[in-house]
């Protein structure tokens, strides 16, 4: 029988009232017993049979169904004494606040009432804000009313005790569960519509609970252990909690015991439903299991991060995919990524069968699942599905293939994945890449994308996705390949670019000194598969040689200008012009490096405007992403040649070089000498704002700061050129002047929140100082070097200033993720429009043209639409002198 | 529901911070309407109780044209419709 297609228009919530819990229950449960000696379910206890199947093969007491058709049944308990619902304890409050103890009518004079009404009812489907804004006015405006309207009744105060206690002050004292229910039933449903209630599905007093509904053992699952013991779930517990002291309560009633005796059970009773619905609450004792845990209640299994909601709607562990260590590969293109033979034999692809392919398709199923390039299932066109692994005869099968077959193939190179590395924070950090099938274990990647994914090899591990669609596989390669996130909407410039060795490598093969022999020239080439003509050599005789730029230019598009300051190009090797002896100034006419060397600001990732830059944006991402592969590939080979490496030789100084420094520091010394001796004869002139013993600090910290700077500064200036360590700092490939300095010459002052270190002893850090000492050495400032060695107090230092890095790294961290998903939330349904607006999911308009200019940041020149001074030197540069 | 009506000064519209607001005949809102494809409610807001929409004599269900500096776009304009409040 076909059934017409039902839609979903929306949800609507209510609270169950007790007439409908006892319609849904298909048993009232009686007894805390929940198997009997025999350990069979007890009838009438928590796992009686009627609320669903347990066991396999059983049939279902209610519906007649086995477990898997059965969708479980819910009970119910009657309890002996209302209780309070802990989710509705607010909006109780708010009702006994605004309504009449004495008549029950929410306390507005009559034709105001009628008034709000009408209007409530305008307003509700066309302003939901508006008609909630009136709400919360009217709610304001009973709950101000000393007398009532209606019957003239004086008003009590109703003060909330947290967790669930209300106290009418001057009047009742403490409202009972019972007296609040009764209070509640009475408000008519036209009273509760303008305080923002619907009465057809949530009556107050229902929040008030007599029934109670006991769910189907399908949510509440025991679990058998391997000595056969049974473990009860969770809620099993606290149902029988529950039901026991209900037992009691309604004992004590029946037998007339005491009050005190009642209340305190009831007490007990609302405590344990509280519990249950919500094991968090503030201000109550969690309940526990034997084991001291909490018990894992109603709430704790919606909320959260493992909640069903974050943990199991919205985010979901999926099929199609693969997790594994990273490791590099510089041999891979950009786009590329390597993928174990285990995990290509595990992940399959859907491929339909056609004449064009058929020959390939058998091949597949010929080599099955265990061997490569293989097959894991078989779909007939009946839709049958076949394991290959249980197949005998593979040959037959491959036969029998013909179009209209689905073989789930092995991942074979070429194929489009997804590769995501947490936390995915940007876009570019999910992106898709062509499989390259690998030996090994682990996933490889292009060192140049390590910067979109913020990876390293220090053991971070990636995910891989397989799409199974043609649809997903197009829309991951036109929208996600990584050539198409090269320049990034965060800035305008790449960030996928040269890093490390790549810039290292670039530097020494542009140099001017580099000349290379036909044979080097070759070598170079062929690693590239160049297969176009060897330009003139740049030196013919004695013998003929080239330069590395003129290798570097024939990578270049022929047309291409670009004139630019290198990072080397600072200090007295500053050129800003083509005129430049110290070849800092890189120049770029017509396609040729004329002078100037290649590195970070030039090849660099994420540095915007950079030849690098310019490439891409004017010739395509395609091309970018050929450019990479091929002169990163020539930088790498041109390094092995002449060999790059770093010992503990690069950071040693010669003595003069160190007694250089160390006068500098010792003259600090003295300047800071004289200040402590200003500060104790109180004529060291405060700054505004601070106090003496401030400023002082201030004063110290600047003398000190300056004195690791400028005397290491003075120290490297001894440093050779060709010095490894030297190079890569200034080039950009790795490490700072300071790093160098903290290795080479000392590590300077340590500081703790921006101050130097005071914490310890009274009036000193340790004990090795006097009482008092203001000496740069007795706060934390350091003399040795890494490479020198430091002694045990200056370790306890460092270490004092290096914990406030880490702490302050996980503080970042999680205020960020938390920073971030609140962003997502509220961002996740925009979209921009055909006509450039953005909108939200209902249709409101966020923002008449997208970030008001309608331009992609992407596609910029650091935020500006049009960047003039580019464009002059993109068509004219080649006969400019800048 | 505030219903004062104390005087506010119209210097407030010369000041650099409030950018140039201009209210909309009927005809130019059903236009403006017809070419975003929204309904008026589907605008951000605007409170009639708005020091600016009141100097307007901006009434609930008009619709305002905001004209703003943009150091980006140079010029960027917006619709706000007038609610109650
Ligand atoms: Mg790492
Ligand atoms: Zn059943
Ligand atoms: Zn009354």
């Amino acid at each position: 029988m076909a059934e017409a297609e039902k839609v979903i228009r929306g949800i609507k919530f209510g609270i169950l009232s007790p007439e409908m819990i006892r319609k849904i229950s298909v048993t009232a449960i009686v007894t805390p017993e929940v198997y009997d000696e025999n350990g069979i379910p007890v009838e009438g206890g928590v796992m009686d049979p009627r609320l669903g199947v347990i066991e396999p093969g059983q049939r279902c007491a209610t519906c007649g169904n086995t477990l898997a058709q059965c969708p479980g049944h819910f009970g119910h308990l009657e309890l002996a004494k209302p209780i309070i619902h802990v989710g509705f304890v607010r909006h109780v409050y708010m009702l006994l606040k605004t309504t009449c103890h004495a008549c029950n009518r929410v306390k507005i004079p009559e034709k105001d009432l009628e008034r709000y009404r009408e209007l409530y009812r305008k307003l509700k489907d066309r302003w939901p804000q508006l008609a909630n804004s009136l709400v919360e006015f009217v709610r304001q405006k009973a709950a101000k009313a000393l007398e009532c309207p209606h019957c003239g009744a004086r008003q009590y105060k109703i003060i909330l005790e947290k967790p669930a206690t209300f106290i009418e002050e001057g009047g009742r004292g403490k409202l009972y569960p019972d007296v609040i229910k009764q209070w509640l039933s009475n408000i008519p449903n036209t009273d509760l519509e303008v305080l923002g209630l619907d009465p057809e599905v949530a009556r107050p007093e229902w929040m008030i609970v007599n029934v109670l509904p006991i769910p189907p053992i399908a949510v509440r699952p025991s679990i058998v252990l391997e000595t056969g013991m049974r473990a009860e779930d969770d809620l099993t517990h606290k149902l029988v909690d529950i039901i026991r002291t209900n037992e009691k309560l309604k004992e004590a009633i029946n037998s007339g015991a005491p009050e005190i005796i009642v209340e305190d059970l009831w007490e007990l009773l609302q405590y344990h439903v509280m519990t249950y619905i919500d094991n968090e609450l503030p201000g109550i004792p969690p309940a526990k299991r034997r084991s001291g845990m909490p018990l894992k209640t109603l709430a704790q299994r919606l909320r959260g991060k493992e909640g069903r909601f974050r943990g199991n709607l919205s985010g979901k562990r999926v099929d199609f995919s693969a997790r594994t260590v990273i490791s590099p590969d510089p041999n891979l293109d950009i786009n590329e990524v390597g993928v174990p033979y285990e995990v290509a034999m595990t992940l399959t692809v859907p491929e339909y069968v056609t004449p064009w392919n058929l020959d390939r398709m058998r091949e597949y199923v010929l080599n099955g699942p265990y061997r490569w390039p293989g097959a894991n299932y078989v779909i007939d066109p009946s839709g049958r599905r076949l394991d290959l692994r249980y197949v005998k005869d593979l040959k037959a099968l491959a036969e029998s293939l013909k179009p209209g077959y689905i073989v789930e193939r092995h991942l074979i190179n070429g194929d489009i994945v997804l590769f995501n590395r947490q936390p995915s924070l940007h876009k570019m950090s999910i992106m898709a890449h062509r499989v390259r099938v690998l030996p090994g274990k682990t996933f490889r990647l292009h060192l140049a994308v390590c910067p979109p994914y913020n990876a390293d090899f220090d053991g971070d591990e990636m995910n891989l996705h397989v799409p199974q669609t043609l649809e997903a596989r197009a829309e991951a390669e036109e929208l996600l390949l990584v050539e198409k996130h090269i320049l990034s909407p965060r800035y305008g410039g790449p960030i996928i670019g040269g890093i490390q060795d790549y810039i290292s490598g670039g530097y020494l093969l542009t140099l001017k000194s580099t000349l290379l022999t036909k044979e080097q020239v070759a070598d170079l080439l062929a690693t590239i598969d160049y297969s176009g003509e060897i330009p003139e050599p740049a030196i013919l005789s004695p013998i003929e040689a080239w330069s590395g730029k003129q290798i570097l230019s024939l990578l270049l598009p022929e047309d291409f200008n670009f004139m630019g300051e290198t990072k080397l190009s600072s200090g007295n090797l500053k050129c800003t012009s083509e005129e430049c002896f110290w070849d800092t100034f890189l120049v770029v006419k017509r396609g040729k490096v004329l002078e100037g060397v290649v590195d970070k600001t030039v090849i660099g990732s994420q540095q915007p405007k950079s030849l690098m830059h310019y490439l891409i944006v004017e010739y395509g991402d395609r091309f970018g992403a050929e450019f990479m592969n091929k002169a990163f590939k020539l930088f790498l080979r041109y390094i092995e040649m002449v060999g790059f490496t770093m010992t503990l030789d690069n950071v040693e100084l010669r003595d003069k070089a160190l007694a250089e420094a160390w006068e500098y520091v010792q003259n600090s010394y003295k300047e800071v000498e004289k200040l402590i001796e200003l500060y104790n004869s109180g004529q060291l002139e405060p700054v505004p704002g601070r106090t003496l013993a401030e400023t002082l600090e201030i004063r110290i910290l600047d003398v000190l700061a300056k004195a690791r700077d400028e005397g290491g500064s003075m120290a490297l200036k001894y440093m050779g050129l060709t010095n490894s360590v030297y190079v890569m700092a200034r080039t950009g490939a790795r490490g700072s002047n300071l790093n160098i300095i903290q290795m080479a010459v000392l590590l300077g002052q340590q500081s703790v929140r921006g101050e130097r270190i005071w914490r310890g002893y009274r009036g000193r850090v340790l004990a090795h100082f006097k009482y008092g000492d203001l000496s740069p050495k007795a706060r934390g400032f350091v003399e040795g070097s890494f490479r020198k060695g430091l002694t045990p107090i200056e370790v306890f230092f460092h270490a004092a200033g290096g914990r406030e890095g880490l702490v302050d790294t996980a503080v970042r961290t999680s205020q960020s993720g938390y920073m971030q998903r609140r962003l997502i939330n509220a961002l996740q349904d925009l979209y921009v429009g055909y006509d450039l607006t953005v909108r939200s999911a209902y249709g409101e308009l966020v923002q008449f043209k997208y970030g008001e200019d309608g331009v992609d940041p992407r596609k910029t020149s650091f935020g500006k639409a049009v960047d003039v001074d580019r464009i002059i030197v993109k068509n004219v540069g080649w006969r400019m002198t800048p | 529901m505030s219903t004062r009506s104390e005087k506010i000064s119209h210097k407030i519209l010369e000041h650099e911070y409030v950018p140039k607001h201009e209210l909309l005949s009927k005809e130019e809102a059903i236009k403006v309407l017809k070419e975003l494809g929204v309904r008026p409610e589907q605008l951000p807001w605007i409170r009639a109780s708005d020091p600016v929409a009141r100097l307007l004599g901006a009434k609930p269900g008009d619709i305002v044209r905001v004209i703003r500096k943009s150091p980006t776009a140079g010029v960027s304009i917006a619709y706000r419709f007038v609610v109650v409040g």
